[in-house]
């Protein structure tokens, strides 16, 4: 102990202390301070890569799921679209069926009423005709019986016979 | 096994068979010739010893001298044909206060050999110390008990650790600053020597620091790193030709304990004092008992790091040294081979160990420093 105590020297404890604190204070600006925040950053850097990435991947699980919602989507829509399309078609034609079959109804009961009606006017023209006719027939006979007096006389002694009986 | 017990008999019964070989069991000398014998044998041992106590007191003072500081970087001396030596290394410069400032190269002392002048003054070496004489001629007195009777100035000396802690230094800004820049250059990737220090660096931060400190660690990295790779740098050094034994040197431990002791002290939290002065979940009686241990235990944990890097570096470097010297002493080809394949053995675990203490001062350190920034838990925790 005695010979620890001799050999401690002053001069080298107070070197050590000013070389090793100016050493920590050197190193502390120039090098461990720069390498740490380095180092930290590469990991940090190595961390969000990492990190990153795996968002990425979830990302593209979430595109793919999404791609396969949206197909299955379309797909379904598709299905519906030609559903309907399909119905629609039935529809209209159906629809078309039924205004021609109307249409054609329509047409022929409007024809059945014209020839009704043409009918009417020519049985009323016919009538008219007929009766014409029959005036002038009885016109021209009675003109032809009653153009002597005899004739006349006896028609009328005729009628009067007529309407006796009444 | 097969042949078991068999080797046992058959090496005992070998061993007894080729037992006259190596022995005689007749006295080979009779008792006309026990005289000469004894005497030529006698003079043999004496004439040995005498060399091999010259070669061992050389030994023993070169490994002293080389556990000691200097005040000239000396690497090598040698004798040449006409017995005089020359020593291979450079001087120092030598700073003293003996009223006023004294500078002079420590190549005036001529290896202790002559007084040293400055200023009017007289300054002579005398085991590794300057010692103030009154003239050129006079020499350092000592006392009965072998202290010296001269006065003492005060030493600043850049002596050879001074020194070496500076080239240490110097290597260090230089590789750690070439580090810090290559991240920049290289897009956070370490380039060149600092791809070897790199993973030292971040074992030091996530095994040695976070685990023992904790949240707080940050603060404390620069004081760990520089601690570690100063000791291990000079502990390394300590192991090569330059031969020199700063972390071996009382002075530099005390120190660097010291600023682990003061930083300790001075980042400590309320916790910490705490469990110092008024330990919890013990009995008053036994607080006031556990107070002054605990206090002790603070200046005792930074005085085992100082003695525990002390002893390794000296005990490693007395044993290596003594290894080596042992092979002049045995001066033939089985002993000195032998002791060389055991000075390489303990060479390589020299530098395992030049390792492994600067390991546990830098763990130690956070350790301590861990205790000092210890949170506050439930008290359920001290029963």
């Amino acid at each position: 102990m005695e010979k620890l105590l001799e050999q401690f020297s002053l001069g080298l404890f107070f070197w050590m202390l000013v070389i090793f604190v100016a050493l920590i204070f050197l190193l502390k600006k120039f090098a461990w301070k720069p390498i740490l925040d380095a180092v930290n950053e590469r990991e940090e850097g190595i961390k969000n890569a990492l990190l990153s990435a795996e968002n990425a991947k979830k990302e593209m699980q979430n595109l793919k799921s999404d791609n396969e919602k949206l197909l299955a989507e379309a797909r379904l829509e598709r299905d519906t679209m030609i559903k309907e399309a399909r119905e629609i078609k039935e529809k209209m034609i159906n629809d078309a069926k039924t205004e021609a079959q109307q249409a054609g109804e329509k047409m022929i009961s409007q024809a059945k009423a014209a020839i009704e009606s043409e009918k009417n006017a020519a049985m009323a023209e016919l009538k008219a005709k007929v009766s014409s006719l029959s005036v002038e027939i009885a016109e021209k006979l009675l003109k032809d019986e009653l153009s002597n007096s005899e004739a006349q006389t006896k028609l009328v002694e005729k009628m009067l016979g007529d309407v006796k009986l009444n | 096994m097969v042949i078991s017990k068999k080797p046992l008999h058959f090496i005992v019964a070998t061993l007894v068979a080729f037992l006259p070989l190596v022995t005689v069991a007749n006295p080979t000398n009779d008792s006309t010739t026990v005289e000469h014998t004894s005497v030529t044998t006698e003079a043999k041992t004496e004439h040995h010893e005498g060399e091999s106590k010259d070669l061992k007191t050389e030994i023993k003072e070169f490994i002293n001298h080389h556990l000691q500081d200097s005040y000239d970087f000396h690497l090598f001396s040698y004798e040449d044909d006409a017995k005089v030596e020359h020593h291979i290394g450079f001087p120092l410069p030598v700073i003293l206060w003996d009223n006023g400032l004294q500078l002079f190269s420590s190549s005036k002392f001529h290896h202790g050999e002559s007084a040293a002048e400055s200023n009017g003054n007289y300054y002579r070496l005398f085991h590794g110390k300057i010692y103030k004489v009154a003239n050129a001629d006079e020499q350092v007195a000592v006392d009965a008990k072998h202290h010296v009777t001269n006065e003492k100035p005060f030493d600043f000396s850049i002596t050879k650790n001074v020194f070496m802690m500076l080239v240490v230094s110097i290597i260090m800004f230089l590789l750690f600053t070439s580090l810090a820049k290559s991240y920049a250059k290289n897009g956070g990737i370490a380039k060149g020597a600092g791809r070897f220090f790199e993973p030292i660096i971040l074992y030091i931060r996530d095994d040695i620091a976070i685990p023992n400190i904790g949240k707080n660690y940050k603060k404390y990295m620069s004081y760990l790193l520089t601690i570690f790779f100063f000791v291990w740098f000079l502990n390394i050094f300590g192991l090569t030709p330059l031969g020199v034994n700063v972390t071996g040197n009382i002075a530099i431990t005390a120190g660097l304990a010291l600023i682990t002791y003061l930083i300790t002290t001075f980042t400590a939290n309320k916790n910490y004092w705490g469990h110092i002065f008024w330990m919890p979940g013990v009995p008053a009686p036994m607080k006031l008992v556990l107070a002054p241990i605990e206090l002790l235990g603070t200046i005792i944990k930074p005085f085992s790091l100082m003695i525990r890097l002390y002893a390794n570096i000296v005990a490693g470097h007395v044993v290596l040294m003594s290894i080596i010297g042992l092979m002049f002493i045995f001066k033939n080809w089985l002993g000195s081979s032998l002791s060389f394949v055991l000075a390489f053995a303990l060479s390589l675990l020299e530098i395992l160990v030049a390792a492994l203490q600067a390991y546990i001062f830098t763990m130690l350190s956070a350790l301590y420093f861990g205790a000092a920034n210890e949170e506050h838990y439930n008290d359920d925790a001290h029963h």
